[in-house]
């Protein structure tokens, strides 16, 4: 009887909590539909229509913004991928005294604010020539801060690894770049997937460190973000609407693919 | 004949990366937090900070503000850890990842959907508002680092400590809740540290009134003339991260906390 009662007030309690999660992403993808900004609260006056969308997909600002904030977030991530893993290898293999310097720095920008890491490449880049800000400068620090995740999420396997492996594969006669290609890579695959899936979310969050150096390049972050002080027109519930059907995609993806190589992919 | 190839060569490049875009810019950030508008050494930029009693006021009501936001998602996480950890409810993941997923939603359109809906239901931009926007921010971060360590937990312990005659809530206190403190610790620093520096959230759900350390920060940012106070702050703002973790660390342990970061 206990047991009952106990069980259902779990449940109850799950379900507030869900909904707390979920019903202001859900509001805001049905009001995606409601084109008044107004409207919001008085469901009778609502017309819906597709009117943001169409709204969104012609404005030449919002869509270079979602470009360049895939483009960022792709080519951010896949040099993580690459940097975090090609690391990972070899600090693996460091003694104990570097490994722990280079995992030390590595770490700073993970446990830093966004605020201190974006004022520390803000002045840093004010070095470079200018024309810096923008493309270049996003590219490098959304490499740099996601690198580590890379290197978080490879690590675990790549210390599991038979350590006789890559001895195997040099004594079978290939040279030491095929073992590590051929050998050593295909089995840090899933903590590649998962890192570069961290590096990706972690590219699209970020507006706190881009908004110092991104020049004149626009995010969706940091076009949303500056829209912040005058008020955000209607059309961003739009925009947002289909960034999160995106992720959401984007995530059961990852977890398809992670789950087949190995259980417990992403999350 | 060719040198012999090491693997440690590889950890080259990532070391100088981190040398270069991570050590380098914080270095250059010192040199301007120490010198003047004309490039002359001075410690008067950190000197505003202790005689400006209004700036200190800014610090301690984001302190106190991380810490509200991070009281509050820890006593909604931890039960609700807890009930998903246990047995009825844990024979699949797909409840925790229900949870989980809004992590990986852009936060800052995450906050614009708040702000909608507190507009619907009448909810005025404000300290409340900011607050509640903290706490739906940041409550997966405190629920996954606590429900992997309950999950984890060896639960022989808890039927020994049956065994030995402890009733559930004596063994939820000795037992089950002292084996979660990796956990709890590693949620509790994953809430504090970005609800302490935040930006977005103040300026989309707050109004004039609630201003914390990071808008302090990034204002002084925003004007070139004043970089060089905005420097000086953010080694605060760093000073006041490494101290928290070092707290912390006494707290929890240590390798938890590393792992308790990377999901």
């Amino acid at each position: 009887m206990r047991s009952k009662t106990a069980k259902t007030i779990s449940w109850v309690f799950i379900a507030i909590m869900l909904v707390f999660t979920y019903l202001p992403i859900i509001i805001l993808i049905i009001f995606s539909f409601a084109p008044e900004s107004k409207a919001i609260g008085n469901w009778a006056k609502i017309t819906w229509s597709f009117d943001l969308y169409a709204q969104l997909f012609s404005s030449q600002e919002i869509l270079t913004a979602i470009l360049n904030t895939f483009i960022l977030a792709l080519s951010s991530s896949l040099l993580a991928t690459i940097l975090g893993t090609v690391g990972a290898v070899g600090i693996q293999q460091l003694g104990k005294k570097s490994k722990m310097l280079v995992n030390g720095m590595s770490q700073i920008t993970v446990i830093n604010a966004d605020i201190v890491t974006g004022a520390a490449f803000m002045l840093f880049f004010t070095l470079f020539p200018t024309g810096f800000n923008g493309f270049p400068a996003l590219i490098i620090s959304h490499t740099i801060i996601s690198m580590p995740y890379v290197l978080l999420s490879v690590m675990p396997r790549l210390t599991q690894l038979n350590p006789n492996l890559y001895e195997a594969g040099l004594d079978l006669g290939a040279k030491p770049m095929r073992t590590l290609m051929t050998v050593i890579m295909p089995q840090l695959i899933p903590g590649m997937i998962s890192g570069f899936g961290l590096a990706f979310t972690l590219s699209l969050d970020d507006y706190v460190i881009s908004k110092f150096i991104n020049g004149n390049v626009q995010t969706i972050s940091t076009l949303i973000y500056s829209a912040t002080k005058k008020g955000i027109p209607p059309v961003w519930r739009a925009v947002s609407s289909l960034m999160f059907i995106v992720v959401l995609i984007i995530l059961i993806f990852i977890n398809v693919k992670g789950k087949k190589k190995e259980k417990g992919g992403l999350l | 004949m060719k040198p012999k190839f090491k693997r440690t060569y590889f950890a080259f490049p990532y070391a100088l990366l981190c040398v270069l875009f991570v050590v380098v810019p914080l270095i250059i950030m010192l040199v301007f937090a120490c010198t003047d508008f004309e490039g002359n050494f001075t410690l008067n930029n950190f000197g505003y900070f202790f005689t400006e009693s209004e700036t200190q006021i800014v610090l301690l009501k984001s302190v106190g503000t991380a810490l509200l936001a991070t009281v509050i998602c820890f006593l909604l996480a931890y039960p609700l850890a807890y009930i998903l950890a246990s047995s009825p409810f844990n024979k699949t993941a797909i409840l925790v990842m229900l949870f989980i997923i809004p992590m990986w939603i852009n936060s800052l359109l995450r906050i614009y959907a708040t702000r909608t809906f507190f507009e619907m239901i009448g909810i005025e931009r404000g300290y409340l508002a900011v607050v509640i926007g903290l706490v739906y921010d940041f409550l997966p971060f405190m629920l996954l680092p606590i429900y992997t360590s309950l999950n984890n937990m060896d639960k022989s312990f808890l039927e020994a400590s049956y065994d030995l005659g402890a009733n559930p809530i004596t063994s939820f206190l000795k037992v089950t809740f002292p084996l979660s403190m990796p956990g709890v610790v590693s949620g509790i620093l994953m809430v504090f540290m970005p609800a302490i520096s935040t930006i977005g959230i103040t300026e989309m759900l707050g109004n004039k009134d609630v201003y914390l350390f990071g808008n302090l920060i990034n204002d002084y940012l925003g004007e070139f003339y004043t970089w060089n106070i905005g420097a000086a702050y953010s080694f605060i703002m760093l000073i006041l991260i490494a101290v928290s973790m070092l707290v912390a660390n006494r707290f929890g342990d240590k390798e938890s906390n590393v792992r308790g970061g990377t999901i």
